[in-house]
């Protein structure tokens, strides 16, 4: 019985540290952030990180919290931003009087309205059928765009002015690091709703009828309508984070609600790992990074960022979060230690060999793609002959040599992989 | 008048069967391992590049041929090394690394051959006008598409239901693993149908290239619709794959050639409209600039009135 | 005595073939029934009509004197009828706390909320410890479900089809591939559980069967044969009939 009391109050009743400590971290490390990194190119950045995380986690409320994979998830985003943007001109033009950063609301509520009457039919299916159904719901409305001009602007797509709105404390929204710290307020919001809805009898079920839709209904539950509400939640967030965007860049498009940017949320939240709840953060993070820091290195980015996903789904899909926490037991043994000089006799080969195909791959990029006559191109620094046979030559060493000398240290590092992973003494609740 | 419908009739059949090449590759595929492949549309456009790639050296009718047997080669190899690797995690897995790799395949295309439309042209023997209606003409190489497309059609056909390999598969469809027992190689009729398959959406690329364009962008404009059909046909259904097909190729060609507005329809009932409007989008819809988004209005009309699709078997 | 299901020529058919051909069969409130028959009789399928998961060809199924043929899982379970499943069917992400907890919400009257914290809601999870000590899992409560071993998911399943509390309890083959000292916990755990309430119990193992029943019914191809108690059904005639050449489970 004592047991049953321990658990018990091990559920309800975590220390104030475990149940606020991260929410404390997370609100100090948004404030602080900016501060640290300062430049023009840091904050936008950040921006645009604020905004993804709130979108990928919203449609990470669908797929890895529902079970549901959705290819038409942009929608709501787009719809979002544009329905902000529109209230932004009227602040402008005096029809309403509402300070610009309640904006974003209106774009939570048309996502919430139209995930409500889309939703009505869509979540009727599951599994594959709802995922083309989506799909299929997407291009409708990105194609609605191009037609619907007085609402979506046609293909120049919606502007707006956030600094019209009226001036509270001195801030007007002209710079970009106020537009942060209203990101970062409504990221911390809407994390936290979404984290606590996660929490509630609704987001129990989510799970439950992601795990076992069908006995869900035995238990008392229409999965429809589990569905439904689901995708009502998602829906208004990523809305939110529509109307960040508009608030942002001051432009929406029908490129916002297209099948890329579905595409786009579909690949943050699974390379971050869709099995837990930071994952998406992770994925936005991560995203937003190769987006705007090796799109200035690399023309061929786009590239490697399909080659990455790929990667993902065949051999890590439990996505980078998951990585980290497959060292959760290790960690908690203290055996980090062990993997650190194996890790490293492993890296530093695959590093070389990833040089090397990437290296191939640009200097095969600039010799076909480059202007005639323009022979010259530079990697990372080194500026060298791409027509030339030396370049060719060294990266295929790498290449090669990096790939061979990673296989052989493939046992040594499979070795130190069980030697951190192995029980310590009897007594975990191994399966009898 | 009339011959505005016959051409779109004649049209809208040659997209119809084009479609139907596509979908029916689609729907093997999805009837055989219960993946709906996301790159279907993106072996489409490996056709019609490598088609033209090797239209450049020997000529196109050699690129008829070969290019959907590359195609198919490489979707065997990815069904081998990629899809088999991912089948054990579900389908939701498999769906999306089919659509990493429909993302990857058309960086891959970027990478190789650029980003601008490539010269594909039909070759010299089929640019002559097939014949001439009321003064329009209507070029030999579209008689050629349906020629192909038929033709392939009929040898589908009699190949599943009337050689001993098309008993095979029809049974490794409803039970693999009844006819694994049986000592068939399933795993490699998989791989086999899942090459078949691509091959299949090669070929529509290598005939569709001249007419539709071969650019990067050419496996999304038709991908999305691919799954329309067979998702408004009823997924696992040929027959449905078939008849949606046809519905939506005639749809979308008659639509673009009719030039009537809603403004028309209301002045028929003598309703005039405001041009200054907020609605004056909808005012002035016309049938061309809704023919985009007919398919997916028929997807959600048939989403909602009957579920399973036209011809859909009953999930269990 | 009022019965608690009642069928009525109940009739199932999947294309042309007749699976189910008219079962009539009145099961009394409190009453502990066994459903027994060889295999392919359509035990399985007679279950999944009373429970909502298949719709009916033909006939009706009542539940405490109210129609219930046709209508969807979740409203027949809403009306106190709950079941279990031969092939384990769980929640095997989540934790075995969490399975059981999810199967107490509704009829905690939580419903579809999403403004309550369940990691706060004191009775629900005392609720949950309790249902986890019914069923000997509580030592297993962090374990997610997909990672236990046979019989402690058997013991799952039957924790979540009795945890809600429902007044008609369905359980499918409970003791399937269980040995011969799990199989005793499980009659015994059954015995609990159902202590005041209707049971409902597909079996094979005849032990089982005759330690736990009140009646049985003989299941034949898709009809009942006989409906006795235990002693008059062992020396039933056609009940012997229909079991020599057919496969009798050893008990």
């Amino acid at each position: 019985m004592s047991e049953t009391t321990n658990t018990l109050t091990g559920v309800m009743s975590l220390s104030l540290t475990k149940r606020f400590g991260p929410w404390f971290f997370l609100a100090i490390g948004l404030i602080v952030l900016p501060l640290i990194f300062s430049s023009n190119i840091s904050v936008y950045t950040m921006n645009l990180m604020g905004i993804f995380i709130i979108f990928a986690l919203s449609y990470n409320m669908l797929l890895g919290q529902g079970g549901m994979l959705s290819f038409g998830h942009a929608v709501y985003f787009g719809l979002g931003g544009f329905m902000s943007v529109h209230f932004m001109n009227y602040v402008e033009a005096g029809i309403v009087n509402l300070p610009v950063f309640v904006l974003p609301i209106f774009g939570g509520v048309i996502g919430l309205v139209f995930a409500l009457i889309i939703g009505s039919f869509s979540t009727r299916r599951s599994g594959t059928v709802f995922a083309m159904i989506s799909l299929g719901i997407g291009e409708l409305i990105a194609s609605c765009s191009l037609i619907f001009v007085a609402f979506f602007g046609g293909e120049e797509g919606v502007t707006g002015d956030r600094t019209m709105g009226p001036v509270i404390m001195d801030v007007d929204f002209a710079q970009d690091i106020e537009v942060y710290y209203l990101i970062a307020a409504w990221a911390f919001i809407t994390i936290a709703l979404m984290y606590l809805f996660s929490r509630t009898p609704m987001g129990r079920m989510a799970n439950a009828v992601r795990d076992n839709d069908e006995r869900s209904e035995f238990i008392g539950y229409s999965q429809q309508r589990v569905r439904l509400i689901s995708f009502c939640a998602s829906g208004f967030f990523a809305g939110i984070a529509g109307g960040l965007f508009a608030i942002n860049f001051e432009i929406v498009t029908e490129e916002n609600l297209n099948a890329l940017t579905s595409g786009v949320v579909l690949l943050m939240a699974y390379i971050g790992g869709v099995g837990f709840f930071i994952g998406p953060i992770v994925g936005a993070v991560v995203f937003t990074l190769l987006q705007t820091l090796l799109s200035n290195y690399t023309e061929i980015w786009q590239l490697y960022v399909g080659v990455l996903f790929v990667l993902t789904v065949m051999y890590v899909p439990q996505g980078l979060t998951g990585i980290l926490a497959m060292h959760g037991p290790a960690f908690k043994m203290k055996r980090l230690s062990v993997l650190f000089v194996p890790y490293l006799r492993m890296g530093v080969p695959t590093l070389f060999m990833l040089a090397g195909i990437s290296g191939f791959l640009e200097i095969m990029h600039h010799v076909r793609s480059a202007a005639v006559g323009e022979t010259s191109m530079s990697l990372i620094g080194f500026e060298f002959d791409s027509h030339g046979v030396m370049p060719w030559v060294i990266v295929g060493v790498l290449a090669v040599v990096g790939g061979i000398v990673s296989k052989t240290q493939l046992p040594q590092m499979k070795d130190a992989w069980e030697t951190a992973n192995a029980p310590m003494d009897s007594n975990e609740g191994a399966s009898s | 008048m009339f011959e505005l419908v016959f051409f779109s009739l004649l049209n809208g059949i040659v997209t119809g069967l084009l479609l139907f090449m596509l979908a029916s590759g689609l729907t093997l595929i999805f009837s055989m391992m219960g993946v709906l492949n996301f790159a279907h549309a993106s072996f489409y456009m490996l056709g019609a590049y490598l088609a033209y790639t090797i239209s450049l050296y020997v000529g196109f009718w050699f690129g008829l041929i070969v290019a959907p047997i590359l195609v198919g080669l490489i979707g065997a190899v990815v069904e081998r090394y990629g899809l088999r690797h991912v089948h054990r995690w579900g389908h939701v897995a498999e769906l999306i690394f089919t659509f990493g790799l429909a993302f990857l395949i058309e960086e891959v295309v970027q990478f190789i051959w650029g980003k601008e439309t490539k010269a594909y042209h039909e070759p010299e023997i089929l640019q002559f006008p097939l014949f001439t209606f009321f003064g329009q003409e209507f070029p030999a190489y579209k008689a050629f598409m349906i020629f192909i497309s038929l033709s392939i059609f009929i040898a589908l056909l009699l190949v599943l239901t009337r050689t001993r390999i098309g008993l095979i598969i029809q049974a490794a469809i409803s039970h693999p693993n009844m006819t694994a027992k049986l000592g068939h190689n399933v795993p490699l009729v998989f791989m086999g149908v899942f090459g078949v398959g691509c091959a299949l959406a090669g070929l529509a690329g290598v005939i569709a290239g001249p007419a539709l364009g071969t650019f990067p962008g050419m496996a999304v404009v038709l991908g999305s619709i691919v799954f329309v059909i067979v998702v408004v046909g009823g997924l696992g259904s040929l027959g449905g794959a078939f008849i949606a097909s046809l519905i939506i190729g005639l749809m979308q060609t008659f639509a673009i050639s009719l030039d009537y507005s809603v403004t028309d329809l209301l002045n028929l009932f003598n309703i005039s409209t405001d041009a200054e409007s907020a609605l004056r989008d909808l005012w002035t819809l016309s049938l061309p600039q809704v023919a985009p988004i007919l398919p997916y209005l028929l997807l959600v009309l048939i989403l909602i009135f009957r579920p399973t699709g036209l011809f859909g078997k009953r999930e269990s | 005595m009022t019965s608690a299901i009642e069928l009525k020529d109940l009739r199932k058919n999947f294309g042309p073939a007749e699976i189910i051909r008219g079962v009539s069969l009145d099961i009394k409130k409190g009453e502990r029934h066994a459903i027994i028959g060889p295999n392919g009789a359509g035990k399985s399928t007679l279950f999944h009509l009373i429970s909502g998961r298949y719709n009916v060809s033909g006939g009706s199924v009542s539940l405490n004197g109210e129609n219930i043929s046709n209508l969807p899982p979740y409203e027949i379970y809403r009306k106190g009828l709950s079941r279990s499943f031969q092939v384990t069917n769980i929640f095997p992400r989540m934790s075995v706390f969490e399975n059981v907890r999810c199967s107490l919400m509704w009829v905690s009257e939580y419903k579809y909320s999403f403004w309550h914290l369940v990691d706060r809601e004191k009775k629900l999870n005392v609720r949950t410890m309790e249902v986890l000590d019914e069923i000997g899992l509580t030592s297993r409560q962090h374990v997610p479900a997909g990672v236990l071993t046979y019989a402690e998911q058997r013991a799952l399943e039957i924790g979540i089809a009795a945890a809600g509390g429902a007044g008609v309890i369905m359980l499918d083959e409970p003791t399937a591939g269980m040995s011969h000292s799990e199989t005793d916990q499980a009659i015994e755990l059954i015995r609990r559980i159902t202590a005041g309430k209707t049971l409902v119990m597909v079996e094979h193992d005849m032990g089982v069967v005759f330690d736990l029943a009140d009646r049985i019914s003989v299941l034949v191809y898709g009809e009942i044969i006989a409906t006795d108690t235990p002693e008059n059904i062992r020396n039933n005639k056609a009940v012997k009939e229909a079991y020599l050449g057919a496969e009798s489970e050893d008990a």
